[in-house]
């Protein structure tokens, strides 16, 4: 029997879909298993444990990961309460009005701003305007700037999806708007707020243009907010572009891979755990 | 009690407008240091120059510019279709096995950053592009295939909402009227949902354009004007992106100079797609 054009259509159409679906999963498990193959027989011990030698040609990532570390965690510790009293003001505090449209409109801009820009801000604004030179808190607080939109985002949604009841039960109890977000909205929106902070943690990380512009590159283990860094985004790209090792450089992408692979499940798991507490 | 209330909600209003303040900084150092090269050169020449000599003074980024928007062509030439087929995958063909593994792949897709996809571009596209099809092979075609699959996620979260906004109804009574599964999709949901996905498509865009340290890697840097998709090519960031390290006077406000007309079409883009989301809404 002759299938009707339509059905011919659509088998059609689905097949391809199918194609385009998994040819997108098979794309992405490429990436990872070449870098992860090549990368992973460098991964061991002494490699997270000795700072590079000769350019980062010997050696380890040591001063890397503290660098990244610190950079990370001051960027998320800046981000975190400006997002999320950004999210509780525009979900709590105030209705559609002028301001909140205007404040909606600077956090969508800002998220789809180039990161590239960032770097040359943070270059002209934190290093030299403020004198912070390249150290890891100008490199930190450029890094807070691009990642404020997610954590504001996640938080709104966190928010959006806390029950009007819970709010009645609060005022109703006697309990004034700002108790009512510290006792029933806050708790409530944690573990969303949790999440955002995590995929922030994952962008800080693998962020590598506006970090070399403004936290610099050097390999000297940081001893303090105003030492110069290279984090491990920076130190993989510049060992993969100058050529300096490709062992070295494949392990240092094998272990951002890993450990960005590790966010993102944790970043998913909660996710997942706090939609089915939900509904 | 009330005198607290009324300090919170001012307080909370300075941390609100964080984001907007940080917004005008960037304009603002971005514009100081950029726009009186601009003036210099002239705004005619600095646009449609041909010619990028920093150490003769000679600033124009017409090829740039030029090869931003091949790049982000080809990056949408892939990632639009991939996207769609991924969104409507996603949101009506998924067997719940596959989408468990599809929908975190996507997420992931979005967490690698950049310099991993510059660098696998680098070992594995770049040769096979050499290879059968000749050319240098740091190309626009290369850097446009990685770029595609970056803007996926952007394209395929954004547009997945607006599809899963839609009233169930309209696929409901598309399928009533006897419209099998795909008419109802491609004739019914795909228009109704619009102008969410072509909001999608210009934040990719704006994300392709944007793309700095993965362009570096494979576009093969050379300034000149590209007069194929196998030429390599230099884009605005990448511009910015290779030389911002050594350069200074002049050179570094032509940088940012570059980085103004780059702005002014990220935010274009963005004030286009906020506008289309927006309408979505309903306003």
């Amino acid at each position: 029997m002759r299938l009707p054009r339509r059905y011919l259509t659509q088998r059609i159409a689905k097949i391809l879909i199918w194609m385009g679906a998994l040819s997108t999963i098979g794309v992405m498990i490429m990436i990872l298993f070449q870098v992860l193959r090549e990368g992973i027989p460098a991964l061991h011990p002494r490699f997270f444990l000795d700072s590079p030698r000769d350019m980062g040609r010997e050696g380890g990532i040591l001063s890397s990961i503290v660098g990244t570390a610190a950079l990370t965690l001051l960027a998320v510790f800046v981000a975190t309460p400006l997002g999320v009293g950004t999210a509780i003001f525009l979900r709590e505090y105030t209705r559609e009005s002028r301001i909140s449209r205007i404040i909606r409109f600077g956090t969508d801009c800002l998220s789809g701003v180039p990161s590239i820009i960032f770097g040359l801000f943070g270059f002209v604004f934190f290093v030299i305007y403020l004198k912070m030179g390249w150290s890891i808190l100008s490199g930190g607080l450029t890094v807070a700037a691009m990642i404020l939109p997610t954590i504001i985002s996640t938080t709104e949604e966190a928010i959006k999806g806390i029950p009007r009841s819970y709010r009645e039960v609060s005022y109703s109890l006697g309990g004034n708007k700002w108790q009512t977000v510290t006792h029933a909205i806050l708790p409530n929106a944690l573990p969303g707020i949790f999440t955002g902070v995590i995929l922030s943690v994952g962008r800080s990380i693998g962020e590598t243009a506006a970090v070399i512009l403004t936290a610099g590159s050097s390999l000297l283990m940081p001893t303090s907010l105003f030492s110069p860094t290279r984090t491990m985004s920076v130190h993989f790209y510049i060992l993969a572009r100058e050529g300096i090792s490709m062992e070295m450089a494949y392990g240092t992408g094998a272990a951002l891979i890993l450990l960005v692979l590790l966010i993102n499940t944790v970043a998913n798991t909660l996710l997942n755990r706090y939609i089915r507490h939900r509904t | 009690m009330d005198i607290k209330e009324k300090l919170i909600e001012k307080t909370l209003l300075v941390i609100a407008l964080s984001s907007i303040t940080i917004l005008a900084l960037i304009t603002f150092f971005i514009f100081e240091e950029g726009l009186p090269l601009i003036w210099k050169v002239g705004p005619r020449a600095f646009i449609l120059g041909n010619r990028w000599v920093p150490s003769q003074g000679s600033f124009g980024i017409f090829p740039m510019i030029v090869s931003s928007f091949w790049v982000t062509f080809g990056a949408l030439l892939l990632g639009i279709p991939l996207g769609l087929a991924c969104t409507i995958f996603l949101c009506e063909l998924t067997p719940p096995s596959i989408g468990l593994f599809l929908r975190p792949a996507i997420h992931l897709l979005a967490a690698i950053p950049s310099v991993i996809y510059g660098f696998w571009g680098l070992v594995v596209l770049v040769p096979l592009v050499r290879n059968y099809l000749g050319g240098p092979g740091l190309s626009i075609l290369s850097g446009s295939i990685i770029l595609g699959f970056m803007i996926l996620p952007t394209i395929i979260s954004i547009s997945e909402d607006s599809i899963k906004a839609l009233p169930k109804t309209y696929k409901e009574g598309a399928l009533a009227l006897g419209a099998t599964h795909w008419q109802t999709i491609w004739r019914v949901m795909i228009p109704a949902a619009r102008s969410g996905i072509v909001a999608s498509i210009i934040l990719g865009m704006g994300r392709a354009i944007g793309e700095t340290m993965a362009m570096i890697m494979i576009l093969g840097n050379a300034v000149k004007m590209p007069s194929s998709f196998l030429d390599s090519a230099r884009t605005l960031t990448t511009n910015i992106g290779i030389e911002m390290g050594y350069a200074s006077g002049d050179h570094r406000h032509a940088l940012f100079a570059t980085a103004i007309v780059l702005f002014i079409i990220i935010m274009i883009l963005n004030s286009a797609a906020i506008l289309l989301s927006r309408r979505r809404g309903g306003g």
